[in-house]
């Protein structure tokens, strides 16, 4: 057992193992164009309709680099805090492959254009910091399609030459849920900069995972297993999770790891060896000569610096500060940028700590529900604050607001215009609530006679009959009063 | 008028700007004497109706202001021709039709010019003497049976022979320079960067570039001046300003001081070679210019590092030619099967071996004592060139070891046919422009060229005093006609 609760080991007799992982994350890079073509790169088209002369490589064609990705990479590396490397030169991966047009891929070796910086990680018992070894910018690839046909492959260009950023984590990670509390957060520092959509289903988001384990208290690192190409945070979990086991299995049987490259078969829950080290291509690396090294100034990079919004932790931290939430509400809130943007469009005209209530618990659990992002709430964040100002201003009481709000969810509805419409306004004229509250007593002699002499519980009651007949309605402030005068 | 394939570019365009000759009648020209000239195998692809119904066409209604109007023109196969087969010499390439057109070439259509055909060459280049072609061997028109040189045979050929009034070829490490001293013509290579490698099939990216052939030094700095240009579609384009150099030409060369090159007086270089090169010197010193000794101490090195750098960016950029998406396509069991019968069938064996070459260099384990290596000899060899440059304007030396060979002659001994290239290539490393002239003829009556290498972007005065020196040396080219019948 550890100390720790939140450690993640893997126990086998005596030995306890500790999980080392590392991520090679692959981000889209948020792009209308390519990385060196003009071809357009949206998601779904037909396929081979967004291919030009350069992806298809045909002969004498030229890369010629997007100024517009190379931004989105230096913005990225400053969101990360990262060392911006102002030359950096593209490299030709040699390869053969039938969705690989040039028999290359251009992508940065030895000099990236960002260098180290760091990802802050908010775990349940604090803070974890994981080092970015660096970013480069490579292109894509196409795309095999082998189950179309039982003789041939076919092969879609639209992805060639698609503009990526491999983001190198060091080998900090510890545990699955680190894992997916890391993606995440370089999810949402991308998805705050506008330079990486984030989006898994579309493949704008894949990670090669690099794991390893060792006897905890060992300083060395054992031999890694790389699984490739990973597309969803949950795949990356159980697949940690069933190699790190693996690894530890071999251990206790007294064999060695390989270092190999897995694959993870998302099907049976396990990885299996792609190629060894020996089989490891020889890429062949070297400079491209179609392109001259990548020269950025200072100018260039300040520029940009102030075209970075507020991202997360600074908006965490002033969410905190001057709204006085906890850490737990304003690492939820600033999740994304649509998120703390409609919190603070929520919050300009109403109460902050209902409104925080309202977001985190009935809004999130309702667009869960129906599978909406926020940004597709039916509720919009005005009429959000207008349900809280009538809370705040007694004009329903919270357990109607519930019923107003599930109005609003089925339609954006001014949720003033719901509560006059379905007359769910509150009760609060004194001279109507005691003639309710006198037939209750009326209606009730004998549980108020027991109520006179003494049996005081019977309050309760009282209280739930006059609401009840109210519809609920009834303010329950002046309820209380007045049944206490009245009884 | 009779004799019109014999007329310079400049007197053709007189011609024609003076309404004595009509493009039509030009075009017929010298799409006649193509006709009657296969033997030399100069074509690949003859487009001669079309270039006819063109040259009608322009006729209709003459553009005579612009600087090429309805000159007709074949060019090497290695520039993509929009709609017109390009296949840079090689089976694997020998159905492909471009979509599009090389900046080089839209260049010269955009100023008139009307494309003939296109001209055979070394397989992607990788020659020196137009024998490694699919498309079969090159006569030289000086003697049947002698190389034409390459990789730009068909061009040097073709000028030579007069089947093309002028035309363009590509020079990655003498391919314009040696083709047009084997033929009596003369061949610049601008500095790199001049001219766009857009739609042009690369061979090795970091050195190649094109370059105009000429029967004289004016027509090739018009060519020039055409084909030169600042292209966004080619990163290593350069965007620095270009002369008009036909109308700055001038032989006005007082003063200039010319670099004489101690270590390209190579061991075993022919008799006549060395004086061929001191005949040169006493032309230049005729003009006027002051001749210097200087050293280029990395010259031996220079071979070498030119056979790491270009089959190393060779065997990366032929990787394309896989039979996926457009050329030649071997059946195979499977993928690899497919490409292992498709490279193998496609390609010949200059090729395969350079391929092999620049892969082995690359290699993780040999890439840092051979590519890496060959990377830090060219910065020395660029270097000895800056140096010399802070002493002279330009620098003399002979444009080949040697005149052209025998067909066949060196076929089986790559190594020998390598070393034609020991003056070129140095040039191409430094990225410098260098023309090469006729100055004389060997014993056996073969013409032989001078090279003259300038700084970067200084074509200008590499052609002026190439001008200088083409007046004084007075070259008459020995053209008998002998395979026409």
């Amino acid at each position: 057992m550890s100390k720790d609760k939140s450690e993640y080991l893997i126990n086998r007799k005596d030995n306890q193992y500790e999980v080392v992982i590392g991520l090679e994350v692959h981000a889209q890079v948020t792009s209308e164009s390519k990385l060196f073509s003009t071809s357009s790169t949206k998601f779904g088209a037909e396929p081979n309709t967004q291919v030009s002369l350069v992806d298809a490589a045909l002969p004498g064609m030229l890369p010629v680099i997007n100024e517009y990705c190379v931004k989105q990479a230096i913005k990225t590396g400053i969101g990360l805090k990262a060392k911006i490397n102002k030359r950096s030169v593209f490299d030709r991966k040699n390869y053969f492959y039938a969705d690989l047009p040039q028999g290359y891929q251009i992508s940065q070796f030895k000099d990236p254009i960002v260098g180290e910086g760091k990802v802050i990680l908010d775990m349940p018992d604090g803070q974890k910091e994981v080092g970015i070894e660096r970013l480069h910018l490579e292109q894509d690839a196409g795309k095999s399609i082998h189950d179309l046909d039982p003789k041939n492959t076919f092969v879609d260009l639209n992805r060639s030459g698609v503009a990526l950023m491999e983001i190198v984590s060091k080998p900090d990670l510890r545990s699955p849920d680190e894992v997916n509390a890391y993606v995440k957060k370089l999810r949402s520092i991308m998805r705050y900069l506008g330079t990486c959509d984030g989006n898994m289903q579309e493949g704008s988001l894949r990670a090669d995972v690099n794991v390893s384990v060792r006897r905890k208290g060992t300083k060395e690192f054992g031999t890694r297993c790389e699984i490739k190409n990973v597309n969803s945070i949950k795949f990356m979990q159980m697949a940690i999770e069933y190699e790190a086991n693996r690894q530890v299995d071999l251990i206790e049987e007294g064999q060695s790891i390989d270092q190999e490259t897995r694959l993870f078969d998302t099907k049976k829950n396990e990885t299996r060896s792609m190629r060894s080290k020996e089989d490891a291509h020889d890429y062949r690396y070297f400079p491209d000569p179609d392109l001259l090294p990548l020269e950025v100034s200072d100018d260039f990079i300040e520029k940009l610096k102030l075209e970075i919004p507020e991202l997360p932790d600074e908006k965490k931290k002033r969410f905190i500060e001057k709204f006085k939430l906890s850490p737990y509400e304003a690492t939820i809130l600033v999740s994304d940028n649509e998120t703390s943007n409609y919190f603070e469009n929520v919050i300009k005209k109403s109460d902050v700590k209902l409104a925080t209530n309202w977001i985190i618990g009935e809004l999130f659990a309702a667009l869960n529900e129906k599978n909406l992002e926020i940004t597709e709430s039916p509720i919009s964040a005005g009429n959000l604050s207008k349900l809280i100002n009538l809370i705040k201003d007694g004009t329903i009481s919270g357990k109607i607001a519930k019923i107003v709000f599930e109005n609003m969810m089925e339609g954006d509805k001014d949720p003033k215009k719901i509560v006059e419409e379905k007359g769910l306004k509150q009760e609060s004229d004194p001279k109507a609530l005691e003639t309710l509250i006198d037939k209750v007593i009326d209606d009730n002699r004998e549980k108020a006679t027991e109520y006179k002499s003494g049996k005081v519980k019977l309050f309760g009651f009282f209280v739930g009959q006059v609401m009840k007949v109210s519809g609920g309605k009834a303010n329950p402030q002046l309820v209380n009063e007045i049944l206490k005068k009245k009884l | 008028m009779s004799d019109i394939t014999k007329q310079s570019l400049s007197e053709l365009i007189k011609n024609i700007k003076d309404k004595k000759l009509s493009s039509t009648e030009v075009t017929k020209a010298f799409v006649e004497r193509s006709e009657k000239s296969k033997e030399l195998n100069a074509y690949i692809t003859e487009d001669f109706s079309a270039a006819i119904d063109k040259a009608k066409r322009f006729d209709e209604k003459p553009n005579l202001d612009l600087k090429l109007p309805g000159i007709p023109m074949a060019v090497k196969d290695l520039f993509c021709t929009k709609n017109i087969k390009t296949t840079a010499g090689s089976k694997i390439l020998n159905n492909f039709i471009p979509t599009y057109e090389s900046t080089v070439t839209q260049n010269i259509w955009n100023e008139g010019a009307i494309l003939l055909g296109k001209l055979n060459c070394d397989e992607f280049a990788m020659g020196s003497s137009n024998e490694t072609s699919f498309f079969g061997n090159v006569q030289n028109p000086i003697d049947k049976d002698l190389v034409p040189g390459g990789s730009s045979g068909g061009s040097s050929s073709a000028v030579a022979a007069q089947l093309t009034p002028i035309t363009i070829g590509t020079d990655t490490g003498g391919s314009i320079r040696q083709p047009a001293s084997f033929t009596g013509t003369v061949g610049l290579k601008p500095t790199y960067g001049s001219c766009s490698r857009y739609g042009i099939v690369a061979f090795a990216s970091s050195l190649d570039q094109a370059g105009p052939m000429a029967q004289n030094v004016k027509d090739c700095a018009l060519l020039q001046e055409v084909i030169s240009s600042y292209d966004e579609k080619d990163s290593t384009s350069i965007d620095f300003k270009r002369n008009n150099y036909s109308k700055e030409l001038t032989n006005n060369i007082k003063g200039k001081k010319i670099g004489i090159p101690k270590e390209y007086r190579v061991d075993g270089m022919p008799k006549e070679i060395e004086d061929l090169w001191k005949k040169g010197i006493d032309y230049v010193k005729d003009c006027g210019a002051e001749i210097i000794d200087i050293s280029l101490p990395h010259t031996n090195y220079a071979l070498p590092t030119y056979y790491i750098v270009a089959p190393a960016e060779a065997s990366s950029n032929l990787a394309r030619y896989d039979g996926v998406k457009y050329g030649f396509r071997a059946d195979g069991e499977n993928l690899i099967d497919m490409y292992e019968k498709t490279r193998s069938e496609g390609f010949g064996a200059e090729v395969q071996r350079r391929i092999m070459i620049g892969t082995y260099v690359l290699s993780s384990g040999y890439y840092d004592a051979y590519y890496l290596k060959a990377q830090k000899v060219r910065k020395l060899i660029k270097n000895d060139f800056d140096e010399a440059y802070k002493k002279v304007d330009a620098i003399l030396t002979p444009s080949t070891p040697s005149s052209a060979f025998k067909i066949g002659e060196k076929t089986n001994d790559p190594v020998s046919m390598y070393l034609n290239d020991i003056f070129t290539v140095p040039v191409n490393l430094a990225g410098l422009p260098g023309i090469s002239i006729p100055a004389g003829h060997d014993a056996k009556g073969y013409p032989l060229g001078l090279q003259i290498i300038g700084k970067a972007f200084d074509e200008q005065n590499l052609l002026n005093i190439a001008y200088a020196m083409e007046e004084k040396i007075n070259f008459k080219n020995k053209i008998t006609d002998w395979w026409i019948k």
